[in-house]
């Protein structure tokens, strides 16, 4: 059996979750490749080169790719499916964009947000927001899948690494989509998905001045990337992609700080993994305590900056 | 320009999930049904289109059991103009659905299909991209903004890091993000109205499509659950207590 798995990077540099991927892969076949997309990503393919279980690297690189357009990269990714039994996918906003479009030309079925390998065609999937399990059963015989990276370790960096990179030529692209812009968040902080802290802040924050004046500080302090939950998205305290939850980004830092947010069902199923939690929240029957380490039922306007002299 | 809208009845977002002692899946006796969120919102998108003079019709469609025609009326509430159920008590996998849902746009000949990004039951993701494959039509996917002219629709996505602007020639498949817009509240007249709309059903066996399974459900389980932990003072006991527990 062999897996072909399909980076995700950021145009400089490999995230984890192309690592994290790589180990949902290796408890399949020790027959795993990865593919680098994009444009000007040789030194990705290196990176990639680098991690230890990788067979070989897969590079195809033109000014299409770059644009992440889900038609293009999904032709590549089925052309190139012939030679393997399955493709895994990380489940970011990209990987979520493209991943069906190849299992429908395909014609096989998408297992979404894998986040246990069972055997090689048994695995679970969070379904209702995480508030269910569900193992299925595949009899296909390829299977295209997208990973949970939050449910996986990080395979090591092998020394030196020794797998070969390959170009692989990029397909025409199609018509009938084309970029026009994009706006991209730029921000000194680790990125949300990767980030060992994560300090979210919600509708209790009232309006983005206070959310950058409260949340901001304490955020680099910690060395923490930030988050939000829906309702603050929606009032536009924060950028979409800092959204925490079922629609939002799935994140399991080591610390989660959640401060003014209710803890909604829909909220919890995007946090609910991180190893220690945290909740400030003024009300004692506030949902987030129930899964809280440590819940601290305080005003946030005192709780914040008591917690930033605490930390000295 | 005609849109059409699939809906799908699933377990309100706002009712308690119960996993069956047997694991064989969710409990949905009794509970509250609902059209999906993602689908109100694209229902609402396709309606206020019709409201600025750029759609003429809007077909709301739904695979699912003799009560998913309460989904469909709920769209024609909010102001879809006809109604589809295709009628099954079984459980449709994303594929199937973007078959069947290929061969209603084929009898259809929509200009535009806008859908949800996910169902908030199986929590997929993927029929939306998987119709525009089978279809062949362009995709936008995870629409945050959706403005339609010259034929070509300019959609702003909500991506990681970002937004991102493609302009897709239609016909094409849109998905809906959650800030795309607030679906209204039905009012009693257009309730009233939209019992006289008309809703056609039809079966599975009027398509020559391949519904069944690929994938077999061995369990549902339920999560392993996280108890809560303590209450903490002040936030010089909280730094005490992450310090011990070495997160920071
Ligand atoms: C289909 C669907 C998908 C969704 N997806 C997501 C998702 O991905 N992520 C997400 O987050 N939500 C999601 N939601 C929304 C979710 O249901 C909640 O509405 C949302 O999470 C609420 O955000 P909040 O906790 O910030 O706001 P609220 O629920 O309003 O909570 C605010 C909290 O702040 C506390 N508070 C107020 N003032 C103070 C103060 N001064 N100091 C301390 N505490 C204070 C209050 O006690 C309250 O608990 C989704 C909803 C639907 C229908
Ligand atoms: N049974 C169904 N009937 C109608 N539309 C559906 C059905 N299943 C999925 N859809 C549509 O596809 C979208 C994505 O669903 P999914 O891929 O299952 O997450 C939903 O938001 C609906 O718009």
């Amino acid at each position: 059996m062999a897996v072909l798995v399909i980076a995700d990077h950021d145009g400089a540099h490999l995230r984890d979750t192309t690592n994290k991927t790589l180990t949902a892969a290796l408890q399949l076949s020790t027959d795993v490749d990865v593919l680098v997309y994009g444009d000007g990503v040789q030194s990705i393919a290196d990176a990639a080169a680098k991690l230890s279980g990788v067979r070989k690297v897969l590079l195809s690189q033109s000014a299409d790719l770059k644009q992440d357009i889900a038609e293009d990269v999904a032709a590549l990714v089925t052309g190139l499916a012939a030679n393997y039994d399955v493709v895994a996918i990380p489940a970011s906003s990209a990987g979520k964009n493209f991943a069906p479009r190849v299992a429908a030309l395909l014609d096989v079925s998408l297992l979404s947000d894998v986040m246990e390998v069972v055997d090689a065609n048994t695995f679970v999937r969070p379904i209702y927001a995480g508030n269910a399990l569900e193992t299925v059963q595949t009899s296909e015989a390829k299977k295209v899948m997208t990973v949970r990276t939050t449910a996986f370790k990080a395979a090591a960096e092998a020394e030196g690494g020794s797998a070969t990179v390959e170009t692989v030529a990029a397909p025409a692209s199609k018509a009938g989509t084309r970029f026009i812009s994009e706006e991209k968040v730029v921000s000194d902080r680790p990125e949300l998905g990767a980030a060992k802290i994560v300090v979210s802040g919600g509708r209790a924050l009232g309006s983005k001045e206070e959310f950058d004046a409260v949340i901001d500080p304490l955020a680099d302090k910690l060395g923490a990337a930030v988050g939000a939950s829906r309702a603050a998205v929606d009032a536009g305290y924060a950028p979409n992609d800092y959204q925490v939850g079922q629609t939002g980004k799935v994140v399991a830092p080591a610390l989660y700080i959640a401060v003014g947010i209710s803890g909604a069902i829909q909220h919890l199923a995007g946090m609910k993994d991180s190893k220690v939690i945290v909740a400030i929240n003024k009300d004692p029957e506030a949902p987030i305590f129930s899964v809280a380490d440590y819940g601290l039922v305080a005003d946030y306007k005192t709780a914040v900056p008591d917690l930033m002299k605490a930390l000295g | 320009m005609k849109i059409l809208v699939p809906v799908k009845r699933v377990l309100d977002y706002n009712v308690k999930v119960r996993v069956k002692a047997d694991q064989s899946g969710v409990d949905l006796a009794n509970v509250k049904m609902s059209m999906n969120p993602f689908d109100e919102i694209a229902v609402e998108e396709a309606v206020r289109l019709k409201e600025k003079g750029i759609a003429t019709e809007i077909v709301a469609v739904s695979i699912g059991p003799a009560q998913a025609k309460d989904t469909i009326i709920t769209a024609l509430t909010i102001g879809a103009d006809r109604g589809i159920l295709i009628q099954t008590d079984q459980d449709i996998e994303p594929l199937a659905v973007a078959k069947l849902l290929k061969a209603v746009a084929e009898a259809e000949q929509p200009d535009l299909i806008i859908m949800g990004k996910q169902a908030i039951d199986g929590d997929n993701n993927a029929t939306g991209q998987m119709l525009s494959t089978l279809l062949d039509w362009p995709q936008a996917t995870f629409a945050s903004k959706v403005v339609v002219e010259n034929g070509e629709a300019h959609v702003t996505r909500e991506v990681d890091g970002g937004l991102q602007t493609l302009g897709v020639k239609l016909p094409a498949v849109i998905t809906t993000d959650l800030r795309l817009n607030e679906p209204r509240y039905a009012s009693l007249p257009n309730i009233m109205k939209a019992k006289k709309k008309p809703l056609e059903i039809k079966a599975i066996t009027d398509y020559a499509v391949d519904v069944v399974p690929r994938l077999k459900v061995l369990k549902v389980t339920e999560p392993p659950k996280r108890t809560a932990g303590i209450k903490v003072a002040d936030a010089a006991e909280l730094v005490a207590n992450l310090k011990s527990a070495g997160v920071l």
